[in-house]
């Protein structure tokens, strides 16, 4: 695809003597110095990204006494017993359980909500069709901060509701879950119902001749087409919801229910007086662990799906 | 497609208008009004007290403190991840050898991308800790003072954490840490699509790196800086996890990193004074609205059309 016909850069024209004629601006030693000056910085933006998680991943494995003394060293040997430490008494296997079950409730409700309501908001014309759809969209802009204390009451008070109650009270799996859902839902369906509007209606049409009901063609021929989004859209709210910080710290107040996020800053909290750094560390490789894995097989997928929140 | 058209709309838009407007629509409804109580949140009575809240607001000297933080933190951390963001992009995707005149990104761009991008997918609680760490003294991790002292630079080792007048420097510098790759991904993606034979044509005519970043590539990506810009703004607005975790609940030595979220959170759950903290809210989403507002206005610029 060169348009240009410029001459093939000869090694060694660096010294630059004479021969300048025809030389295209952007070649030769000048532009050597840049590349390399060029490399320099993204390198070093690249070390200080990696560095310090780096460093907190070989923290991990060191003894106390090894961090104490000489944080920066290499490890001598492996102490697998920090990650015993961080698991039974740091509590990180318990608060790992708990953010696996509420992520597991609050992303299969997300997704499946969020198709339904962004699937008939976007295929259905009815009365109020857009007022819901602002109504979802409007939340977007909303800070979350200023409905941390409402939201308190509201779940402890749907805590003291007959029978359901004792599901839906504070330091409930399923509260979190729930609150998580109605948070992602302005993205949700926001993201969906365009992606909804883009599938063809001819294969619809053609569903409905063959006599599918309005369930059967949304389970069996919308959804599987819309897959690529949904993909996209599940691990940004998986991220979204596995590494959420003050939404737990409201509702889940009991030191037993704790998320991840949550609970390894109360370790961090403890642990100058507990002593015990590496069992921290240790529970912070436990908490990237599940990130990092997603990370690493979608990462084209997952930075499409993050960048794509901004630009839509 | 007339039959049972409305039942299956009804069941399908119940659960999730449901969900959302209990558990998010009606706590910010509730909200306007609670800010214009005393409640306290554990007795049944709630006094309006109209807008006594909204004043005390303003004779708050901590509060103050916690405005002024998030104006720096919705100033400064933009500007720098921007700068910083256009500069790693432009690098990777243009800054290539220009070998025969054609203009490519860098060996190893898609793997930058990929390490840069990374702690966008960290949790905040995370970032939080390693750099707790990294600033703290030396006997206890502080590998920013160990690195100094091993340069030669001990001069320059301080108690980071313990210096009233650099808090909110710190989390600065941990936030923009923390955004620079997504935007050097989200700049990276627009640059792509920028046609190649306009830095030929830039290239031919003699043009320095320097006037094609600032005549070609800025004006071509503006759109994509515009919105990221917006977004930025509102993330940076936060800084909630960061404070809590490296700074704590009071916001750090003598509050001095203190901000808008920390105070809300603090007001209500510690000192249960439910009223001025859902007022602390409602001033966070008068700022959230006039920064948005502010930064749409602020980069507005006449459009660039590619062909």
């Amino acid at each position: 695809m060169t348009t240009t016909q410029a001459p093939p850069r000869v090694s060694g024209d660096s010294n630059g003597g004479g021969g300048n004629r025809g030389r295209l601006p952007g070649t030769g030693a000048g532009e050597k110095a840049i590349g390399l000056l060029n490399g320099g910085f993204l390198l070093f933006w690249g070390l200080i990204t990696t560095l310090p998680l780096l460093w907190a991943i070989l923290s991990a494995f060191k003894t106390n006494g090894e961090f104490r003394v000489d944080p920066l060293g290499m490890p001598t040997g492996v102490q697998w017993d920090n990650f015993s430490r961080a698991w039974s008494a740091a509590n990180i296997g318990q608060y790992f359980l708990n953010s696996v079950i509420v992520v597991t409730m609050s992303l299969t409700l997300t997704m499946l909500f969020g198709a339904m309501g962004a699937y008939v908001l976007a295929r259905y014309d009815f009365p109020g069709n857009r007022f819901i759809y602002y109504l979802f969209v409007g939340g977007l802009v909303l800070p979350v901060f200023l409905a941390l204390v409402p939201m308190f009451f509201v779940v402890r008070n749907l805590g003291s509701l007959p029978v359901v109650g004792q599901f839906l009270g504070l330091n409930s799996y399923l509260s979190l879950a729930l609150v998580y859902v109605a948070f992602s839902m302005p993205f949700t369906v926001f993201f969906l119902t365009a992606f909804f509007r883009t599938l063809p209606t001819s294969i619809a049409e053609a569903g409905i001749m063959d006599g599918c009901s309005h369930f059967t063609l949304f389970w069996k021929v919308m959804l599987p087409m819309a897959r690529p989004g949904m993909i996209s859209l599940a691990l940004f709210n998986f991220l979204g919801h596995w590494n959420q910080y003050v939404l737990p710290l409201v509702i889940m107040q009991d030191s037993d229910k704790k998320v991840l996020a949550q609970g390894l800053g109360t370790l961090a909290a403890s642990t100058g007086f507990r002593a015990d750094w590496t069992a921290l560390f240790a529970g912070l490789v436990i908490a990237l662990l599940p990130v990092l894995i997603v990370y690493i097989i979608f990462q084209k997928q997952v930075q499409a799906g993050l960048t794509a929140g901004v630009l839509k | 497609m007339r039959h049972g058209k409305y039942p299956f709309i009804l069941a399908f838009l119940l659960p999730p208008v449901g969900i959302y407007a209990i558990y998010m629509l009606s706590p910010y409804i509730q909200a306007i009004y609670i800010s214009m109580t005393d409640w306290s949140g554990f007795t049944s009575s709630q006094t309006f007290i109209g807008f006594d809240n909204y004043v005390a607001m303003w004779h708050d000297d901590q509060l103050r403190t916690a405005l002024r933080n998030n104006l720096i933190l919705v100033l400064v951390v933009p500007v720098l991840t921007l700068l910083l963001g256009l500069f790693f992009a432009s690098m990777l995707n243009v800054g290539g050898r220009r070998r025969g005149g054609a203009v490519t990104g860098v060996r190893g761009a898609s793997i930058y991308k990929v390490v840069y991008f990374f702690p966008q997918v960290l949790s905040v609680a995370i970032i939080g800790i390693v750099f707790k760490y990294v600033f703290a003294p030396e006997n206890a991790g502080g590998i920013l003072n160990r690195v100094l002292g091993a340069v030669g630079l001990g001069g320059l080792q301080r108690l980071w954490l313990a210096e009233p007048n650099y808090l909110i420097w710190i989390v600065v510098l941990v936030m923009t840490w923390s955004f620079v790759g997504f935007y050097v991904v989200l700049f990276s993606a627009a640059m792509q699509s920028i046609p190649r034979d306009i830095y030929e044509a830039a290239l031919l005519d003699g043009s320095s790196r320097l006037t094609t970043f600032r005549k070609i590539t800025v004006p071509l990506v503006w759109d994509t800086v515009q919105v990221g810009w917006v977004y930025m703004a509102i993330q940076a607005m936060d800084g909630f996890a960061t404070v809590h975790i490296m700074l704590g609940i009071n916001g750090g030595v003598q509050g001095a990193g203190d901000v808008l979220g920390i105070a809300m959170y603090r007001e209500a759950f510690s000192e249960a004074d439910f009223g001025y903290a859902a007022a602390i809210g409602v001033l966070m989403l008068i700022l959230t609205m006039v920064v948005s507002i502010v930064f749409m206005r602020g980069l507005r610029r006449e459009r660039v059309e590619l062909a």
